[in-house]
């Protein structure tokens, strides 16, 4: 009965994909926001540097006999040497003549008041400079002064990528971390849905109990309407069960309490012709009652077989009981019931429905047979598949009938006046069917031999 | 044998009594648990026929008091399913046995004869009568030193012939009580039986005699 669910999607795989693509985007800005720190931090220091030197050259200016002489101070590039391998480069112009250095450095733009930073291509390489004005007094003439100090870029640069490197990894370590994380968060947030779904699926066929055990809140709406779904299931369940013993127990029991005023004045009656009727009578009661049990009895195995519910169900204690059962009955007419069982035979089924299909096939022979006679029944193991046999000798099928006597309302031509519905074959049989196995009839020696197959568990 | 019969429903209840005592079985009546443990505690009982279903209550909660109570009476539930679950909740709770509604009575009356054998009741149940005696629970007859265990149908008619003895009984209503309806015997039948049991009897004092167009009756010679 059970059909596997539509899978849409998974939870888990959904969770782990968000919470690693969420945590791979924050490693990603985290190490953008780092390398871009480092760069403006590093970019910070060589500007301040480089405009320190300016400065300083700018502080040694003076103009003497009317000209400017510049005495480049040492310690302002050996500033900048200090830091790095890199090269420096400098210029300082006067009114826009070039005093002393390199011509040729980039043109510096408006420097303005607090000094200029300009990156500009130089000497096949990258280059930062630093300029910054001072106006001087020559002779009475203003003349303005501008400094440049510029310095490649290399070791900068070396940093960056030094930075960058840290940064990746730290970022990919976060990354690694974060995912790892989400995969073990995913499985632990999904465990109550894990044990709730074993819990249910290990439960036995009959056990119909709400799910109990605490379940995060959650999942509480799911426990309950699954619980109440479990109710519902158990009250139809035990509606359709009890609504074909309640109608059983309907129809019986008024030919129950007239079949026995009639047997109550058949004692009484002594004219033969009376007697016949009445005896008539009572057979005819047994009959319905019979036939409305049967009717019943196969309404149930077609209802238990459409819920087909299987269990472990030991044959030879099933058989067993019955016979303890049975035995009673058969005892009223001498008719002895032997068992005989050999191996272990187990097999998966509904006992309820195995129990009624043999009670069926005993109640036959029971009934067919002669005072003074035997049923034997036998339980064992022949090639894989488990049997119980029922042996009696009571003359056996009517040849020819054999292959419809499992059809219903079939009976054999020998039934006489024995009091019968033509059922209890079939619903032996539908119940053998259901379970996968096979109802056989022969004649074997003065009676008949109907034997139960099981599949193989 | 003295029943108590607990059981709500009066039309099926009155066919049981009416047919019990017809057997010249002793039958108390109660329509629900309250007047069934009156009954119980106020009389013993060879048997008691316990219905599950009852207006006031459920016939199963009256097991369980019957048994903490310890008494010993054996009881046969009536229930109106078969169902295995039925069946061993019932036996679980002390039930000896449990017959299926509607049922026969020569089923019934079969059921508490092997209930009672079960439970080894029987010191009272023994009959004596000339020489002979007779176990009808256990089934034997002694006569003499000799002991003979009864086929079924040969022990209920020793049964039914001791039970008035000097009672002539008619073929006919031998063959009523020894066999089933749909049995379709001939009143002859019954000579096979009385044959069996003459020559059980045979060395006691005790005979069965053929009314010529009567029938049979057992006297002590």
């Amino acid at each position: 009965m059970s059909r596997a669910a539509q899978v849409s999607g998974s939870i888990r795989r959904r969770l782990i994909g968000q919470l690693v693509l969420g945590s791979a985007v924050l490693a990603a800005v985290l190490v953008l926001l780092v390398i871009n720190l480092a760069r403006n931090v590093a970019q910070d220091t060589q500007d301040s540097i480089l405009m320190a030197s300016v400065t300083s050259i700018l502080d040694t200016m003076t103009v003497r006999d009317g000209e400017i002489s510049v005495d480049l101070p040492y310690a302002a590039l050996s500033m900048l040497g200090n830091v790095s391998e890199d090269r420096v480069f400098y210029r300082i112009l006067a009114d826009g003549q070039l005093l002393t250095g390199y011509d040729d450095l980039p043109d510096p733009g408006a420097p303005g008041r607090e000094g200029g930073y300009v990156t500009a291509p130089y000497a096949e390489t990258e280059i930062r400079m630093a300029t910054a004005e001072r106006r001087l007094s020559v002779g009475g003439t203003p003349i303005m002064v501008t400094v440049s100090v510029a310095q490649t870029r290399q070791g900068l640069m070396q940093t960056l990528a030094q930075v960058s490197r840290v940064g990746g990894a730290v970022g990919v370590g976060f990354f690694v971390l974060a995912a790892l994380l989400a995969v073990l968060t995913t499985q632990s947030g999904l465990r109550p849905l894990r044990d709730l779904a074993g819990a249910v699926s290990r439960r036995g066929p009959k056990d119909l109990r709400p799910v109990k055990g605490p379940v995060p809140q959650e999942m509480a709406p799911l426990v309950t309407s699954l619980n109440s779904f479990i109710d519902r299931l158990r009250y139809s369940l035990s509606r359709s069960e009890d609504f074909i013993a309640e109608a059983a127990h309907r129809v019986r029991t008024p030919l129950f309490t007239v079949r026995t005023q009639a047997e109550i004045a058949l004692r009484r009656v002594e004219r033969p012709e009376n007697r016949a009727a009445i005896k008539e009578m009572i057979r005819a009661l047994d009959e319905s009652s019979r036939a409305a049990g049967q009717l019943l009895d196969h309404a149930m195995v077609t209802f238990r077989t459409d819920h087909l519910e299987k269990e472990k169900v030991r044959l030879d204690e099933l058989a067993e009981e019955l016979v303890d059962r049975l035995r009673p009955v058969a005892d009223l007419r001498d008719i002895g019931l032997s068992t005989q069982s050999a191996g272990n035979p187990v097999v998966q089924g509904d006992a309820v429905l195995i129990e009624n299909a043999l009670r069926n096939v005993l109640d036959n022979a029971i009934k067919y047979s002669a005072t003074d006679s035997d049923v034997a029944m036998r339980i064992g193991q022949q090639g894989g598949q488990s049997f119980i046999e029922v042996r009696d000798h009571a003359g056996g099928f009517p040849e020819g009938a054999l292959h419809r006597m499992t059809e219903r309302f079939a009976r054999g031509d020998n039934a006489g006046g024995t009091v019968g519905s033509g059922l209890g074959l079939t619903i032996a049989r539908e119940v053998l069917e259901a379970h996968g196995g096979r109802l056989t009839l022969e004649n074997k020696g003065d009676g008949a031999c109907v034997t139960l197959w099981f599949p193989a568990s | 044998m003295r029943f108590l019969l607990v059981e709500d429903s009066m039309t099926l209840a009155s066919a049981v009594l009416d047919r019990l005592r017809l057997d010249g079985h002793v039958v108390d009546h109660a329509p629900d648990v309250e007047q069934a443990r009156a009954y119980a505690s106020a009389a013993d009982y060879d048997l008691i026929l316990l219905d599950i279903m009852l207006p006031d209550g459920d016939g199963r909660d009256f097991l369980k008091s019957h048994r903490l109570a310890r008494n010993e009476t054996p009881v046969i539930v009536l229930t109106a399913r078969s169902a295995v679950s039925d069946r061993v909740s019932v036996l679980d709770l002390g039930a000896d046995d449990y017959i299926t509604k509607p049922f026969d009575f020569s089923e019934l009356e079969a059921r508490c004869r092997a209930v009672l054998r079960r439970r080894g009741g029987g010191a009272s149940t023994v009959q004596r009568f000339g020489d002979i005696t007779f176990d009808p629970l256990a089934g034997t007859l002694c006569v003499d030193d000799r002991r003979v265990s009864l086929r079924n149908k040969e022990l209920r008619l020793l049964e039914i012939f001791l039970s008035a003895p000097d009672r002539i009984f008619s073929k006919p209503k031998l063959v009523d009580r020894l066999f089933s309806y749909d049995e379709d015997v001939s009143d002859n039948a019954i000579e096979v039986y009385v044959g069996r049991l003459r020559k059980h009897l045979a060395g006691s004092d005790v005979e069965i005699v053929t009314v010529r167009g009567m029938g049979y009756r057992i006297s002590r010679a």
